[in-house]
């Protein structure tokens, strides 16, 4: 069975892939989300200096001045290096929330769309109720009061994903389950976890990819929002979002590399993202 | 119409029940008693005890968040911890805050999304429209406190017209100075949605049928736009503009804190690191209450738009 259904479902799949990879936006994006995923896991590949590195004599060293090319910050620390190694919690912390979010949200969106009913009543109902909740407020009231590490910051934003994602899959699977090849797997007295994952989720992949990068986004905003006002990191880490914080008094003695640095960095981060996104949108919609 | 209202207003109560419990459950896991977070470690029980009795978080969960509940719904959030005063005070002045922020934040950027977006629509695939569009995307998805940092380079550094960030009060001039640039923070990431929202919309009325009619009647141009275009365009984006304001109720809480102005983000963002649980329960409650409302009339406003479900019995 599976060997005759994947045929089917590749071949859509590699005529989009055709089109990605004439798409500028989408290489562009790609180049950029590389990058970053390079200095994630290998930051000593491109800098050599260590990001924690104090040397207070040398604060606030201009840019391209005695070999710091980027300048230092207030504690003397290179800012070039902090903002390669500040891509690390980030490009950790951000996937993998995702992750969790599209699996809790493509098993919620399957159960919701194909078994229907009360099912469906239910969990749309609660899942109308969360969507309209500002995630970012409800991610820091839950990381005030449990222990702010990186597992918690990972569960509570892919719990906080999951209802936005189940949402779009279940909007998915109502085009599909009336469609003949699911009958047909039906009637063939296939069971319904067989007929949700292995008919159905090949051919929901396009909005399953899209949901997947646009989401990676928002994972990239809300944890650089939460990790600024001071949750998710740890002080003195080179994150961008706490370096922002942290360094953005600088800017008022004219000291403005310490806080752009990661500023740029983290814009970036998230404009490669979303070009990744919304090249596989154009062609996942045609 | 009144079905669909009253069935969306059922869902906005029960919306508004699941906020709060999330709100309590979530406060209440809290490790430890409360009287020991407030009292430090080396207290002794008895006084513990007395401020657990005291702040009433004794007693089970279930009546806990009765009496929590039931005392929320009159406006009554107890006292801060830190400040030890009542929450509701602190709340509707930093409200009061907000509003004016938010308020500068819609008027400027509702009329130049539209603009954007119409004028990307009207030159669809070209040069304009691709910036528009890219520009708008990338502002978009770009943390405002990356945004709101660059405005404060220029505009409060380097040029010195307006402050870096403080509270705005005194006269009308001085509080416009500290509000236009979190205000413009806030609209360089709305103004992507809203500009996306108003092409879309265009692009469907220019292409509609009634469009085509109206220019055979030979209707000059810019009566086509104005009258059969724009206005079909504009209500789905007033719609969607409800929907994002809880995106920016979110935004709120980063760009308080980078101009260190004293709404209601500031307000969440101390008392959560201040581990201030009354206030940070009352504060989300309140702006998650706030973005319901919004999201309900948001809903309203679409149902009633589209004959289908102003007519229909089911969405």
């Amino acid at each position: 069975m599976t060997s005759e259904t994947q045929p089917i479902a590749k071949t859509p799949s590699q005529e989009m892939r055709s089109q990605l990879l004439k798409s500028k936006t989408f290489l562009l994006g790609n180049l950029g989300v590389a990058f970053w995923a390079l200095c994630a896991i290998a930051p000593g590949l491109i800098v050599n200096r260590d990001p924690a590195e104090q040397n207070l004599i040398k604060k606030w060293t201009h840019p391209f001045t005695d070999g710091f090319v980027l300048g230092t910050d207030r504690s003397g620390r290179d800012v070039l290096s902090r903002a390669i190694y500040g891509a690390r919690e980030i490009m950790f912390i951000a996937p993998a929330a995702t992750i969790l979010g599209v699996v809790v949200g493509v098993m919620l969106g399957l159960m919701m769309g194909y078994l229907g009913r009360v099912v469906d009543d239910i969990l749309s109902r609660i899942i109308e109720a969360l969507i309209s909740l500002p995630v970012i407020l409800v991610a820091l009231l839950a990381l005030t009061v449990l222990d702010a590490g990186r597992a918690t910051i990972i569960g509570v934003i892919g719990f906080l994903f999951a209802p936005l994602i189940a949402r779009t899959v279940r909007a998915a699977v109502l085009a599909e389950r009336n469609l003949d090849y699911v009958r047909c797997a039906e009637l063939s007295g296939e069971n319904s976890l067989y007929v949700m994952f292995v008919e159905i989720l090949p051919n929901i992949f396009g909005p399953i990819i899209v949901e997947f990068t646009v989401r990676l986004g928002y994972a990239v905003f809300t944890m650089a929002g939460l990790s600024f006002i001071g949750f998710g990191t740890q002080p003195g880490s080179p994150d961008w979002g706490r370096t922002i914080f942290d360094e953005r008094t600088s800017l008022l003695s004219n000291v403005w590399w310490p806080s752009i640095i990661p500023a740029i960095a983290l814009a970036s981060l998230v404009v490669s993202i979303n070009l990744i996104a919304d090249a596989i949108q154009g062609v996942v919609d045609k | 119409m009144a079905r669909y209202v009253i069935r969306r207003l059922g869902l906005a109560v029960v919306t508004l029940f699941i906020l709060s419990v999330v709100v309590f459950v979530v406060a209440s896991v809290l490790p430890g008693s409360v009287g020991r977070a407030i009292l430090g470690p080396f207290a002794l029980q008895e006084s513990v005890d007395q401020i657990n009795k005291e702040l009433g978080v004794n007693g089970s969960l279930y009546s806990q968040y009765f009496r929590w509940i039931s005392h929320a719904v009159r406006g009554d959030f107890g006292d801060s911890y830190k400040f030890q005063g009542p929450v509701t005070d602190y709340l509707a002045s930093a409200f009061w805050s907000s509003t004016k922020l938010a308020v500068l934040t819609l008027i400027i950027v509702v009329p130049i999304g539209i603009l954007g977006g119409a004028i990307a629509a009207l030159r669809k695939d070209q040069a304009s429209d691709r910036i528009i569009t890219v520009t708008g995307l990338s502002l978009a998805v770009t943390p405002e406190f990356a945004i709101g940092i660059v405005l404060i380079l220029f505009f409060a550094v380097k040029l010195r017209w307006v402050p870096a960030g403080g509270s705005a009060d005194g006269s009308i001039i001085e509080q416009f100075k500290v509000l236009i640039l979190p205000a413009v923070t806030l609209s360089a990431t709305l103004f992507g949605y809203i500009a996306r929202m108003t092409r879309a919309g265009t692009i469907e009325a220019l292409a509609a049928d009634y469009t085509r009619t109206a220019e055979l009647k030979g209707l000059s141009r810019s009566r086509v736009l104005g009258v059969h275009v724009l206005r079909n365009a504009l209500l789905p984006t007033i719609a969607v503009l409800a929907s994002q304001m809880s995106y920016l109720l979110g935004g709120l809480l980063v760009t308080e804190t980078m101009f260190n102005y004293k709404g209601l983000g500031l307000l969440i963002a101390n008392a959560a690191n201040d581990r201030d649980i009354p206030m940070l329960m009352a504060a989300v409650f309140v702006v998650g209450t706030f973005a319901m409302i919004m999201t309900l009339i948001a809903d309203v406003i679409t149902a009633w738009l589209n004959p289908r479900i102003r007519f229909g019995s089911h969405v």
